[in-house]
């Protein structure tokens, strides 16, 4: 569903990834885990091209990523994308966020738009919420609305930037409850977080990166019971001591 | 007072004038301003550098030079419209400038996720600007706008200088046959004063229902 070859990527002199290459099946989840500042995020930034890699390919579905333009515009609609601050637009109820792309982008009509938007927030257990402002919304329920308003476009794959970062503990689960049902029901996912718990739980495969690098990737019980790299032994050590 | 109720109807008509070419050149500001915003912060090079000189250009100008300059060279150059016409277009076009710069600072305002956001979803760098951010920017721009459209009043009495008979014209030509400047200016000055009160209600009431929560 997405590979990429040789993606590098430099901010000022600061090289950010460093020959990354990455293949991800169709249905399954990939965790991307690893240290901050170790190009994870930018990464998945990449794959849509909201950061344009400075080398590299990145096909999705078999079709090259697009420069720019309306061809860009078409893939991303393919690729749903959540990200850490949410980013729900301000000035719009939660149903018209939902709503929004399917109409402006795919064409459809408002009342099938508001139908699939009013399934999809039930979906994910925030019905009740669907005309408040997202800033009225908890932490939680606006990241679960963000999902809602990705999958309504349909996507062939969804990305997640550090979807957890932003809130508060009490709050992460019922995001990685909402994410663990799409995985289970076979949505190709690739997922930048620190959740450990999750990427045991619900990852097909772990992707450990520092530096800019993959340093090693594999099944998540083999990656987190028995390590191959000395580098994720002492970064698991680290994160799941406490 | 009787100088100029004795004249109220040549004083009307100048107001009239006025208040028409308030409202087609803010009219034709606000487009200038969007479209000039939208290339300023778009991703073609060009646009944004074409977009940046025009800024520049016209900031860096007195209104009144461009005035004097389009009503008398244009003719020269075979392009002829009315003396109103001109005006209103000198006035839109430069007011669009401090629009498009007071869009600008709402653009920036409008966190960089937004429009990640809307760019993510497949919309186009036009549907992200016209959906997403520029409906967040305006709204941080109330205020700002409301003083441009309030300078732009008080700016179309410029146009008395090339020939327009709008308020401030049509109370210099009573003030020459009256000779009472004070009641003459006051009561013109009056009348702007009441524009610009109803500019500033407006703005209030408009930042107002705008408020959006964050």
């Amino acid at each position: 569903m997405i590979r990429a070859r040789g993606l590098n990527k430099w901010f000022g002199d600061h090289h950010v990834l460093h020959d990354v290459d990455l293949d991800v099946a169709r249905g399954e989840v990939v965790v991307v885990i690893g240290p901050s500042g170790s190009g994870k995020s930018t990464l998945c930034r990449c794959l849509n091209r909201l950061e344009p890699a400075d080398s590299g390919e990145i096909l999705v579905d078999g079709v090259p990523v697009p420069e720019e333009g309306r061809a860009l515009a078409r893939l991303r609609a393919d690729v749903g994308m959540v990200f850490q601050n949410f980013n729900l637009f301000q000035h719009k109820t939660v149903l018209e966020n939902v709503m929004l792309a399917p109409m402006k982008v795919r064409g459809v009509s408002r009342a099938e738009a508001e139908r699939t938007a009013h399934e999809l927030l039930a979906r994910v257990g925030i019905a009740e919420q669907a005309g408040k402002q997202p800033a009225r919304l908890s932490g939680g329920q606006q990241q679960r609305a963000a999902i809602a308003r990705a999958l309504a476009m349909r996507p062939k794959v969804m990305l997640f930037d550090e979807p957890t970062s932003a809130l508060d503990p009490e709050m992460v689960g019922e995001v990685l409850d909402v994410m663990t049902g799409l995985a289970a029901d076979g949505m190709t996912m690739v997922v930048v977080t620190h959740e450990m718990g999750f990427a045991r739980r619900a990852a097909d495969r772990v992707v450990f990166m520092d530096g800019g690098r993959i340093v090693e990737t594999g099944e998540p019980n083999a990656f987190f019971d028995s390590p191959r790299t000395d580098r994720a032994r002492d970064f698991l050590a680290k994160v799941l001591t406490h | 007072m009787s100088a100029l109720l004795d004249h109220l109807p040549e004083v009307w008509q100048g107001l009239v004038v006025t208040l028409q070419m308030t409202a087609a050149s803010f009219a034709g500001a606000a487009v200038a301003g969007l479209v000039i915003v939208a290339m300023r912060v778009g991703p073609v090079p060009v646009l944004r550098a074409v977009a940046t000189v025009y800024v520049e250009t016209l900031q860096n100008l007195p209104l009144l030079v461009l005035l004097v300059l389009a009503v008398f060279g244009l003719p020269e150059i075979g392009l002829k419209a009315g003396l109103t016409t001109t005006a209103v277009v000198v006035i839109a076009l430069y007011e669009g400038a401090y629009i498009a710069e007071a869009l600008r600072s709402g653009v920036n305002a409008v966190s960089a996720g937004q429009g990640e956001a809307a760019r993510a979803l497949g919309l186009t760098f036009g549907q992200s600007l016209r959906h997403v951010v520029l409906p967040q920017a305006l709204r941080t721009v109330v205020q700002p706008i409301g003083n441009i459209f309030i300078a732009l009043t008080m700016n179309t009495s410029l146009a008395a200088a090339v020939g327009v008979v709008e308020l401030t014209a049509a109370a210099n030509r009573v003030n020459l046959l009256e000779a009472r400047p004070i009641p003459v200016f006051v009561g013109a000055g009056l009348a702007y004063a009441a524009i610009a009160a109803c500019a500033g209600f407006v703005t209030g009431r408009l930042e107002r229902r705008l408020a959006v929560a964050r």
